[in-house]
């Protein structure tokens, strides 16, 4: 079915769009996933993604597709998280600080002076990615990996590859330039790379017998 | 010639946007070179297809449907 075609009537399209409760469903365990890893919290997160949806579905009239109300109610839950993290942000500042200042640190011990890659930071090949991916533990590895990016990192990267929106969508949402996008992207990237080789694909023997 | 760190920057950057023939011009002749950032090059697209994997896989099917949840607008706790 198309519901992203432009040439249904709004009303028709919300009928649709809530009608397809795939999709809604769909969007609800990425929202959900997404809120945890942002908040830390399941409960927490369950509270702003239902609070999100409720707001989105209400106005589902003035959204044009699949594609448009997505981004809406991934906007709105963005808010919500920025509103809870503000609340809980005596807490969490300590620490969170701390790690997004560890950024470049890290990052450096990758590379050489000159830029080249320390040889035993190289990328070596990964075997056989679609086995792993039926893995249980390469997904805790992955999740593991995934909570360890500096939360700035963390958020950019779900934002784009998680969640799918566009470079212009998330600078947007962020308030970053272009180029600010590339760096945390990039950044998390190497990252995310060096967390997953080490842990899954150099290790995987003992993560295998530890499982 | 481009160093291992710009060569995985514009590898990172062509994930969000077009490569001018310059750019992959000198990065394709790097990693052409360079077995490390050729393995890391391959990782960029394996990267993507996990964390799009990780968004749809591991939780169970909500059973009610989402709609009746949501636009009645009460708290359902499902487990």
């Amino acid at each position: 079915m198309s519901v992203d075609s432009i040439h249904e009537n709004p009303s028709e399209q919300v009928d649709s769009l809530l009608a397809d409760t795939a999709f809604l469903e769909d969007i609800r365990r990425q929202m959900i996933k997404f809120a945890t890893m942002q908040l830390g919290d399941s409960n927490q997160a369950e509270d702003a993604v239902q609070e999100a949806l409720i707001g989105a579905l209400k106005n589902a009239a003035s959204f044009g597709g699949r594609a448009a109300l997505k981004t809406w109610i991934f906007a709105i839950l963005k808010n919500k998280i920025a509103d809870v993290l503000r609340l809980k942000q005596r807490v969490v500042n300590a620490s969170s600080l701390l790690r997004e200042e560890d950024e470049d640190d890290d990052l450096s011990a990758l590379f050489d002076r000159k830029g080249y890659w320390q040889p035993d930071e190289r990328p070596v090949a990964w075997g056989n990615p679609e086995a792993s991916l039926r893995e249980t533990h390469f997904w805790r590895v992955f999740e593991t990996c995934l909570e360890g990016l500096p939360p700035k990192q963390a958020r950019v990267f779900m934002m784009r590859e998680f969640i799918e929106l566009n470079a212009n969508e998330i600078c947007e949402s962020m308030g970053l330039t272009t180029s600010n996008l590339h760096v945390l992207l990039h950044r998390s990237r190497l990252r995310l790379r060096e967390c997953i080789e080490n842990k899954w694909y150099l290790e995987g023997e003992q993560n295998a017998e530890l499982s | 010639m481009l160093n291992c760190h710009d060569a995985t920057r514009l590898m990172s950057e062509a994930q969000e946007r077009d490569l001018s023939l310059g750019e992959r011009m000198f990065l394709g002749f790097h990693v052409s070179m360079c077995k490390g950032c050729n393995n890391f090059k391959k990782q960029m697209g394996m990267l993507r297809s996990m964390t799009r994997e990780f968004a749809r896989g591991e939780n169970k099917p909500v059973e009610n449907s989402v709609v009746d949840k949501f636009t009645a607008g009460k708290r359902h706790d499902a487990e």
